[in-house]
């Protein structure tokens, strides 16, 4: 194992340098046959002699204990193996990157859908039926199921400057709340576990974004050693968070597996996955404005209240991006935690962002039609010079040139309401911003002749890492891709960040390179020139007045392997991504419906290693603002918290005609030298974040009225237009 | 899902004691879920005689098993009654339309979320086991037409533009004869027993749907107001065919969808209309009309501004006032 690479300074800009050409290009996904033909197997589809199949048996009360389990109810009925209960088994999945086993509940029951028990049958039919048909008791306890009700933890404000003098002083202020819903990240593929024994070991095939914590995950939860375990999870169905930690259908796969001795498999079905996967959390808001006439803020408060079960450590951070986009004299920002019995909340994309900024971003629109000001004037007006709360520089940051650069392609200075027969069409816009990270990666390149195989336990969620980890190796070794193979998602190889915090890209993307550039090393030795002199392109390298191809340069097998960490930059430098959303809308005066009629997205998110799985990234990001503002709403009854919304009929993500044809994102070139040897950011989050403002923002430039609570469903748009007269 | 038997029936005779299946879109959906636990199913798709949309006179029998798909594209539905072709256009999704038939839409179930849930009691699913949607929460729910028990609203875009049409329902009976029943008669409002949803008897089969002759000059809309702008369940919707001379408005036939446990019906409404100079005023009247009584639940209050206005909207754009050009269309990229 080589030493790990700490981020503490700038790298050159090496992939600017090298020639094969195919670093950023919209490579199609190597993986992309597999995946449209049906032949990707995915968890659920790996055929497994001998499986038996489990369903998660959920509570029906919102707390207290199982008192009993009739298992003779469902003793009878054909094809019923076992009902497995284990104090090992757990109430909910891991929060992200926790590398410990999430709450062990044993016999308590914390919320209504809880998985209390496994049903294991020899058909998936029979183990939901069973599942149903058990007769379960519990003895009772009363919970608050709502915010309003549940006990506060108040936070300490994170502040800069006096910000009520500021704000109290200011010579126009804004004082708002807004309320978004709780949403779910409602990936394509259901959580799914496939557990098998071999010995005192365990293989879990698995749905699951981080590999490496969540290998550590199973180990801790299960008892045994992390050298006991391995997970494959090649291809995960998307994730959005929802699968960052270990699931309850994987520690009950293999609790039963090795209980029965045979392969266990356990796929939640649709309304399970809605039960207890984690949530995003509903918030409350507040935002604090204070500017001078001429529109400069002199006070910014964003406040928060977001709910989660007891024990969970996780909070939405609200406020993230207020807390960097524009500066005052006086900054605060306060969370609060009410802690409530309904299904725990966690990650799901862009936590923070993609709420705060619906709220944050709206308030800055409604400042400026308050001083009579341009919002893009506003925003450009009050761009900080360093960090507002540390006062940290910023890596690179391209705001600017995003909001005027967006402006000036969407035709935003001719934004005057139109009227279309009972539509009314208008225009917002809101800024983007998404903080950026580094998180410790291991990555593996093996190179024999002119083949290069990459090794890392990162993932694919659908983001696009087979492709990328393919151009970087292939770029920095002079190959065509096709000549890259990349192994990824099993616990086996290298460890990886995983998918998660838009962090996947930088991390197991700056480990493969510099694993690529450990083999250049190499490769130049053999050739007999100093590094800075190798060409390595088309299968060939160049250096010391010789040309010599990798097939004959490269009989053995040389292999590196590297680790990287984030180092100094990331204390001496503040990393984020930045763009800008427009979007248009059409809103009809008398039913209050809403369509979007154009969205243009203009981000600078560091060096985009492939134009095509970036922009899909984006948009989706986008789309996903769109459900954010106009339809995802999960809803829990106030009376017992159970889910109410549990399937995709009523949990309303954005569907086709709700995304318009004409949705364009523009990448500026950008490198972000401070923020990894490639100079790349995370891009699957700054889609969403702010997306929905604008279009919120164009519904209240349509109308004349702003919406508070959201999303902003044709109901809540008549009652603001009614209450307008 | 439990195990059931499954027959395929050679004739229309053969359904008498089993849980019918067509296209299934609604009733497997259930059985995975178990909120439907039929022991017995009989696949009536080779029943030929319930096939095929066929002229009777000016009148259109539609056979049960004509799919959605196909009722929507036939060219004399386009024709003569619009208002069913975009009222089906408006539901679900073209793959369910492909799959859905005429007779399995009109009994399509309620998708109240306490029904789907197992875990909740539900009259519907239980009778006297009580409602978990009294108290509960669900903008979705009926308006009107609801009682104690049950709180359910009918889902169907079709079955609301066919009661506006004012469309019998032909049903056999397990005897053999033949029954035409209007839609107005086929639905049982839920009263103590939600869990029987029409007049069907134990070996009734619906084998067609009949439209009345075309009204000459009908100018027919389907308005649906929805939480996204296609695949989802109305929160209101309006069927509208009006008839005019000049300015005057001679007949107004209406139904309204998702506000009732089945297609809803106002004939004072419709009475107001008639004979009276189309004008905003007179939609206002007639939409204050129509939502007089308040909501049976806190969170459907929202539906009588909403029905108001979309009424109001709809009666615009059959009578010419109003403008809805451009209505959910999109600019194509430049």
């Amino acid at each position: 194992m080589k030493d790990t690479f700490t981020m503490d300074c700038p790298q050159p800009r090496l992939l600017d340098e090298t020639h094969q050409g195919v670093i950023g290009t919209g490579m199609d996904r190597p993986d992309g046959p597999q995946k449209v033909s049906g032949t990707a197997p995915y968890t659920a589809d790996n055929p497994t002699e001998g499986v038996a199949h489990g369903a998660l048996v959920r509570a029906t009360v919102t707390r207290g204990r199982v008192a009993g389990i009739d298992r003779a109810s469902i003793a009878n009925l054909p094809g019923v193996i076992d009902v497995i209960t284990d104090p090992r088994m757990t109430r909910n999945p891991a929060q992200g990157m926790a590398g410990e086993a999430p709450v062990q509940p044993g016999d308590a029951v914390h919320y209504h859908g809880q998985p209390i028990a496994l049903v294991v049958a020899e058909t998936f039919e029979a183990a939901r039926d069973a599942a149903q048909r058990l007769k379960v008791t519990y003895t009772t306890e009363n919970a608050a199921v709502t915010p309003e009700n549940g006990e506060h933890e108040v936070g300490e404000p994170d502040a800069a400057g006096d910000f009520q003098r500021a704000f109290d002083s200011a010579e126009v202020q804004l004082d708002r709340e807004y309320t978004t819903p709780s949403q779910v990240s409602a990936a394509m593929e259901p959580h799914a576990a496939i557990a098998e024994w071999k010995g005192n070991e365990v293989t879990l095939r698995a749905a699951q974004q981080m590999v490496r914590f969540n290998k550590a995950e199973l180990a801790d939860t299960l008892g045994i050693d992390e050298s006991q375990v391995r997970i494959l999870s090649p291809f995960v169905g998307g994730g959005f968070g929802s699968k960052l930690g270990l699931g309850p259908e994987a520690a009950a796969a293999c609790i039963a597996s090795q209980k029965l001795g045979r392969p266990v498999r356990v796929v939640m079905p649709r309304q399970t996955v809605f039960d207890c996967v984690l949530r995003r959390s509903e918030t409350k808001q507040r935002v604090r404005l204070g500017a001078t006439k001429d529109g400069r803020l002199t006070a910014i408060s964003h406040d928060d209240q977001v709910s989660n079960l007891d024990g969970e450590g996780f909070a939405e951070p609200t406020s993230q991006a207020s807390q960097f986009l524009y500066g005052a004299d006086g900054l605060s920002f306060t969370q609060t935690v009410a802690r409530i019995a309904a299904t725990p909340a966690g990650s799901v994309r862009a936590p923070g962002e993609a709420v705060g900024m619906l709220a944050f971003e709206s308030a800055v629109d409604e400042l400026a039609q308050e001083l009579g000001m341009d919002p893009l004037e506003l925003r450009l007006k009050n761009i900080p010079a360093t960090h507002p709360l540390d006062g940290r520089p910023y890596s690179v940051r391209r705001l600017a040139d995003c909001l005027t650069g967006g402006a000036e392609r969407f035709g935003w200075k001719d934004r005057a309401v139109k009227r279309e027969g009972d539509w009314l069409v208008g225009m917002g816009m809101a800024s983007a911003a998404r903080s950026n990270m580094l998180v410790k990666s291991a990555a593996r390149v093996r190179l024999t002749g002119d083949r290069a195989v990459v090794e890392t336990d990162m993932t694919d969620i659908g983001t696009g890492t087979y492709a990328i980890l393919a151009q970087i190796t292939a770029e920095m070794l002079g190959l065509p891709p096709a000549q890259v193979e990349v192994r990824l998602g099993d616990s086996d190889l290298p460890g990886a960040s995983g998918s998660g915090g838009s962090f996947g890209a930088n991390s197991a993307g700056s480990a493969t390179f510099l694993a690529a550039k450990d083999l250049r090393g190499q490769i130049a030795e053999r050739l007999g020139c100093a590094v800075d002199d190798l060409t390595l392109q088309d299968g060939r390298a160049r250096g010391a007045n010789r040309e010599v191809a990798l097939s004959e340069l490269v009989e053995a097998e040389l292999t590196a392997e590297a680790t990287i960490e984030a180092g100094e930059t990331a204390e001496t430098h503040f990393s984020s991504g930045f763009g800008a959303h427009f979007a248009e809308v059409a809103v009809n005066e008398w039913t209050g419906e809403v369509r979007v009629r154009r969205m243009l997205g203009v981000m600078a998110m560091g060096r985009i290693l492939n134009e095509k799985t970036a922009r899909s990234q984006a948009i989706g990001g986008m789309v996903w603002g769109i459900g954010g503002a106009l339809t995802e709403e999960m809803v829990n009854d106030s009376r017992d918290g159970h889910v109410v919304t549990r399937d995709l009929a009523n949990y309303h993500v954005a569907a086709h005609a709700d995304v318009p044809r004409d949705m364009q994102v523009v990448f500026l070139e950008e490198r972000d030298d401070w923020a990894n040897p490639i100079q790349t950011k995370g891009i699957g989050e700054l889609g969403i974040s702010g997306a929905g403002a604008a279009v919120l923002n164009a519904i209240a430039h349509a109308t004349g009225v702003r919406i508070y609570d959201f999303p902003a469903t044709p109901d809540k748009v008549i009652a603001a237009l009614e209450a307008k007269g | 899902m439990r195990p059931f038997d499954y027959s395929r029936a050679d004739s229309a005779k053969d359904v008498a004691g089993a849980q019918i299946i067509a296209g299934g879109t609604n009733l497997l959906d259930l059985m995975k879920i178990q909120v439907m636990t039929p022991e017995k199913l009989v696949d009536i798709t080779r029943l030929s005689e319930l096939t095929g949309i066929s002229a009777e006179g000016d009148r259109l029998r539609i056979g049960a098993l004509v799919t959605n798909s196909a009722l929507a594209a036939d060219a004399r539905v386009r024709a003569g009654w619009p208002l069913l072709s975009r009222a089906i256009l408006a539901g679900a999704s073209v793959q369910i339309r492909n799959k859905a038939t005429t007779g399995g839409n009109l009994l399509q179930r309620t998708r109240c979320p306490y029904f789907y849930d197992t875990s909740q009691v539900c009259n519907k699913r239980n009778p006297g086991e009580g409602c978990a949607a009294q108290g509960g929460t669900g903008r979705m729910l009926a308006l009107y037409g609801t009682s104690e028990h049950c709180l359910a609203a009918h889902p169907s875009d079709m079955a609301t533009a066919m009661a506006a049409l004012q469309a019998e329902v032909e049903v056999m009976r397990a005897s053999g004869d033949t029954v035409r029943i209007p839609l107005r008669d086929f639905y049982r409002g839920p009263g103590d027993r939600p869990d029987i949803e029409t007049v069907l008897e134990d070996g009734d089969l619906i084998t067609a749907v009949i439209l009345p002759a075309p009204r000459a000059g009908a100018r027919q809309v389907y308005r649906k107001v929805r939480d996204r702008a296609s695949y989802a369940f109305a929160l209101v919707s309006v069927a509208a065919s009006v008839e005019m001379e000049g300015d005057t408005i001679t007949r107004a036939q209406l139904a309204y969808g998702s506000i009732a446990p089945h297609p809803w019906k106002n004939h004072e409404v419709a009475e107001m209309l008639q004979g009276q100079t189309a004008s905003d005023a007179l939609f206002h009247r007639a939409a204050e009309a129509l939502t007089r009584e308040e909501a049976p639940h806190p969170d459907t209050e929202y539906k009588r501004p909403l029905l108001r206005r979309t009424l109001i909207a709809a009666l615009r754009q059959a009578t010419g006032l109003g403008d809805t050009a451009g209505t959910d269309t999109v600019r194509t990229p430049a």
